[in-house]
């Protein structure tokens, strides 16, 4: 029973790191239709910074303002620089343009941090751990990654159903060319939710940063997961990319803490092993094939 | 004789001529590279089929090239241990193994075709990933056959009167079937069925009522091009000797489509060409700096922002090119 807790509160955490990497990248995909393979670079360069910042200055409020800025500005940059160009182009443009960005990136960060960058402790104000259950300790840093997620949740929800910006965004996941017709500026539109992107994906590696391995290719890792959050939830839909990082998040959590223990009563241990590992990663694929077979268009799909 | 013609027979001629020059120059190094060049040939043009005509953008193509792989290394692996896989007691044949890779991939083609092509677009490039991307954890956790480090292959295929450990042989063999695929391929785009499917490429909706079913014509370049991309790796297994999980990974995809757009999308001479400039530039980038996709990565985004025909379209002309 405690087990069950436990990881589904990992499961809840991993779902927050998939959210704040979601939100954005479904808002590019579904607003701007480009396809954004350099999405997982700024959050390698939100960790980065922010692993520069707490080894300069020993202030994890000072890491998350280094992470924000440094993977914001670097959107902003790239989307000036590449991303701009490619708004009426095919969507293979799209995946070979950003493939290079994120070849450069990775290279870029390689030359400019270091490969192993400097280990980040978690913050004493997150330190230690608190029960969330009689007799079940649960770690506040994990926690704090939950809350940040439900507050960034709250925040694109306000940001989206309440603000004119949020109703220009939603006119634009449903038909972007109206919009301009209309006489709104839909590049600064573009420009600001590739920014927002690049913006939560900064501050999820700096949250990331003290849980998880900084290192370079780490983005990489975590964009197709992603990518498999967006599909399962619907492009172009926050709603669906929460939906779908929930899902994924808890799936992959609890599998890989249940099926390694279920195979091993069903199958005999020289295959169980081999078996169970597989199964374990393919487990979000797996789900993934079984929600497009039911609905090709994801389940809560922005457009029409 | 055209333009285009005369580059296509450049290209060729060059080829047939690597061991030549090898042995004049006296450095083997030379054919080494070139069996590279024709077995990452042989994987791109076949993407090319689905991509550059089909226009369905298929960012897995990576897990053809594992399977094809890993069905030598793990028929290796069985037959130097003498037990029997599914109850057949293997081969060392490459006339049996190497179609049996392509049969494999073509299934596998069939099954992620069938599933990828329920959707377009966006969709299809991600779900062609993250399939893709399965396949790599499923091989990354097989421990039996090396998980993560993967599996050396301890011989080469053998075929008969043919000693394929030869360096210059094998060569020629892989060169071969490169050129046969290419002319198999160039036969399919110019068929009715290679109308058909590059009329989905231009005006899908204009296709649908002109009366044909995408599904069919779509799915079955995907096959075709998952066996082209399954022998390749099969190949590639043979003159590595070894077969990882990095085979099957999602960069090796987009290597592919990177050969693609520096050869020229839609003309299956053009990554021919591709992979040859994109393998050259790895190894003298690297000789040069660790960090060559400092160099790379800008490269690719200026020739897909303002060189789309890529190499192959600027040698032949606009006029020529397919």
């Amino acid at each position: 029973m405690y087990m069950l807790v436990e990881q589904a509160m990992n499961g809840l955490q991993y779902s927050a790191l998939l959210f704040l990497l979601s939100a954005g990248l479904t808002l590019i995909f579904g607003i701007m239709n480009v396809v954004n393979l350099a999405h997982g670079s700024f959050y390698m360069v939100g960790a980065f910074c922010a692993a520069m910042a707490v080894a300069a200055t020993g202030s994890f409020t000072v890491a998350i303002l280094a992470a924000v800025v440094g993977a914001g500005l670097y959107g902003l940059i790239v989307e000036r620089l590449v991303i701009s160009r490619l708004y009426h182009r095919e969507h293979l443009d799209h995946v070979l343009a950003t493939l290079g960005v994120l070849l450069f990136t990775n290279a870029l960060v390689t030359m400019v941090f270091g490969r192993s960058p400097p280990f980040v402790a978690i913050p004493p104000m997150f330190s230690g751990s608190v029960p969330i259950l009689p007799g079940l300790n649960y770690p506040i840093m994990r926690l704090a990654f939950i809350g940040a997620g439900v507050l960034v949740a709250l925040g694109m929800w306000f940001l989206i159903s309440k603000t004119k910006v949020g109703m220009l965004v939603r006119a634009g996941a449903d038909d972007s060319e109206t919009v301009e017709a209309l006489g709104v500026n839909i590049r600064r539109l573009f420009m600001l939710v590739f920014a927002l992107g690049a913006l939560l994906c900064g501050f999820a590696g700096v949250m990331a940063a003290p849980l998880l391995a900084v290192e370079i290719g780490m983005g990489e890792k975590v964009l197709i997961t992603t990518f498999v959050v967006i599909v399962v939830g619907g492009v172009g839909s926050v709603r669906g990319a929460l939906l779908g990082s929930l899902l994924v998040g808890i799936t992959d959590t609890i599998g890989r803490a249940y099926i390694p223990i279920w195979m091993s009563h069903l199958l005999p241990p020289q295959y169980s092993d081999s078996v169970s590992s597989s199964l374990v990663s393919a487990s979000i694929y797996i789900l993934m094939a079984i929600v497009l077979l039911v609905k090709p268009r994801g389940l809560i799909p922005a457009q029409r | 004789m055209n333009r285009k013609n005369l580059i296509v027979g450049v290209i060729f001629v060059l080829l047939l001529l690597v061991p030549f020059i090898a042995d004049v120059t006296s450095n083997s190094f030379i054919t080494n590279m070139a069996t590279r060049f024709v077995i990452y040939a042989l994987a791109a043009v076949s993407l090319d089929l689905v991509l550059g005509y089909g226009a369905m953008i298929s960012f897995g193509h990576a897990a053809f090239f594992g399977i094809g792989g890993y069905v030598v290394a793990i028929i290796g692996f069985h037959m130097d241990a003498g037990d029997a896989i599914f109850g057949w007691a293997g081969s060392h044949s490459a006339l049996i193994i190497w179609p049996l890779a392509m049969v494999l991939a073509a299934v596998v083609g069939l099954i992620m075709g069938f599933l990828s092509l329920r959707t377009s677009g966006v969709q299809f490039i991600m779900i062609t990933l993250a399939f893709a991307q399965m396949l790599y954890f499923v091989l990354v956790g097989l421990v039996l056959y090396g998980g993560d480090d993967g599996l050396s292959v301890t011989a080469r295929n053998v075929m008969p009167w043919i000693d394929l450990e030869d360096p210059t042989v094998f060569y020629y063999v892989c060169f071969a079937l490169m050129a046969i695929w290419v002319w198999v391929c160039r036969r399919i785009v110019q068929s009715p069925f290679g109308m058909v499917l590059r009329g989905f490429k231009q005006n899908e909706r204009r296709n649908i009522n002109l009366g044909y079913a995408p599904m069919r014509y779509k799915l079955t370049a995907f096959v075709i091009s998952a066996a082209g991309t399954g022998l390749a790796g099969a190949l590639w297994a043979n003159y590595a000797l070894y077969a990882s999980p990095d085979m099957a990974a999602w960069l090796k995809s987009g290597d592919f489509m990177a050969m693609i757009v520096l050869g020229g999308m839609g003309s299956i001479y053009g990554p021919i060409l591709g992979a040859a400039v994109y393998l050259g530039l790895e190894q003298t980038l690297t000789a040069w700096t660790e960090n060559w996709m400092l160099f790379l990565g800008p490269i690719l985004i200026l020739v897909v922002l303002y060189a789309k025909r890529g190499l192959f379209g600027w040698l032949a002309g606009s006029k020529n090119y397919d």
